[in-house]
């Protein structure tokens, strides 16, 4: 599964390829909605590494807006709850991940994203 | 005692193409346990484990520290990333798992965030060749093959650590007494400024493994003044 809080933190790397490398857009993306456990702490925490934008144009790509264009200074439960299921809950279990830059193709396959790259393409 | 994962829904199918945990692994295991207590005091957010094979350890981790951390596993082998999610679903922990070499594709966006990062690499000296196949095939070569004093692959790792650190951050390293792991520690201290110890160490048949603790001297510095 990838999991939005984890494509929020996953960039292209290919040889050469070190600006506008991220958000990776999603092509072919098959989600599957899956329950799990709310912990508000641990959503307040991470909230200062979440790049915002990436986030709320990823989560519409995929159907839900139910993120504000802008993060909040003041976070209530609503929007707790919503970033939860955001970030935790829509999984990508197939489809491709594209580099916005050199548009290098990241498939997913079973839930697992292949980031490998081959030889000639490491930096 | 913090039990072993459940890894009943491996066979020795998956064996044939994954890591099955051995000495190392326990050893590790182990090494985690004797730190539970300043590992639960770190609070982690991030931990990340690179080439987490059969995701033994990652569960381990998960079970001790608990679910307001996320777990990044990377592995070059596909199917050792299967086998890994499927040990967090086994064991009610949630692995996330990148078929990736390192943390490559993290690298930028984990920059000084992870608090806990673990690689039990493929240290076995073999022949550079041998090392460098399995790292572009990765298959289960690359589970072992470590080319020259089993430290190819692990040497272009340590170039990483310091960048993914958080500031409190701790890194776990398993070694070989061949390994020489004097020259580890000296190098991460001098081109890092990582400054190490050695938590635990067994013999087990031929090998003579040694689980390395690593943190920022500089953290070392804020705390004592
Ligand atoms: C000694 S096994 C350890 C497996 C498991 N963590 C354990 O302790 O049982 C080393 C693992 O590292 C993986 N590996 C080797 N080179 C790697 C690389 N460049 N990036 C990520 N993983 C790698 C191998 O595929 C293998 O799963
Ligand atoms: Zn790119």
């Amino acid at each position: 599964m990838v999991r939005l809080i984890t494509h929020n933190l996953l960039a292209c790397h290919a040889k050469g390829c070190t600006s506008n490398n991220f958000p990776l857009r999603f092509e072919n993306a098959r989600v599957e909605l899956r329950e799990a456990e709310f912990n508000g702490d641990f959503l307040q925490g991470f909230l200062p590494k979440i790049e915002w934008n990436a986030l709320v144009d990823t989560a519409k790509q995929l159907g839900d807006t139910s993120l504000p264009p802008e993060q909040p200074e003041m976070t209530d439960d609503e929007f707790l709850k919503n970033l939860h299921h955001v970030l935790m809950e829509i999984h990508v279990e197939e489809g491709v991940m594209i580099c916005p830059n050199c548009s290098r193709n990241y498939p997913i396959s079973n839930g697992i994203p292949n980031m490998l790259l081959a030889d000639y393409e490491i930096a | 005692m913090i039990p072993t994962p459940d890894l009943s829904h491996l066979t020795s199918k998956d064996y044939d193409l994954v890591y099955e945990p051995a000495e190392d692994t326990f050893l590790l295991l182990d090494a985690f346990e004797t730190q539970a207590g300043v590992l639960r005091e770190l609070q982690p957010k991030i931990c990340l484990e690179i080439g987490s094979g059969s995701g033994c350890v990652s569960a381990f981790l998960a079970s001790i520290l608990g679910p307001s951390s996320l777990y990044f596993c990377t592995d070059i082998n596909p199917y050792a990333c299967t086998c890994t999610r499927n040990t967090g679903t086994q064991n009610k922990v949630v692995l996330d798992c990148i078929n990736a070499s390192f943390a490559k594709p993290l690298m930028l966006r984990l920059r000084h965030s992870v608090d806990v990062i673990v690689f039990n690499p493929p240290y076995v000296p073999t022949l550079e060749d041998e090392a460098e196949d399995a790292q572009n095939d990765h298959d289960i070569r690359g589970s072992w093959a470590g080319g020259q004093d089993g430290m190819s692959v692990t040497n272009l790792f340590l170039q990483d650590v310091e960048t993914l650190l958080s500031s409190k951050g701790f890194f776990f390293l398993v070694a070989l007494k061949d390994n020489d792991i004097p020259s580890i520690q000296n190098r991460m201290l001098q081109d890092h400024g990582l400054q190490s110890k050695i938590i635990l160490q067994r013999r087990a048949g031929r090998e003579h493994l040694f689980i390395l603790q690593f943190e920022r001297v500089d953290k070392a510095i804020a705390l004592e003044g």
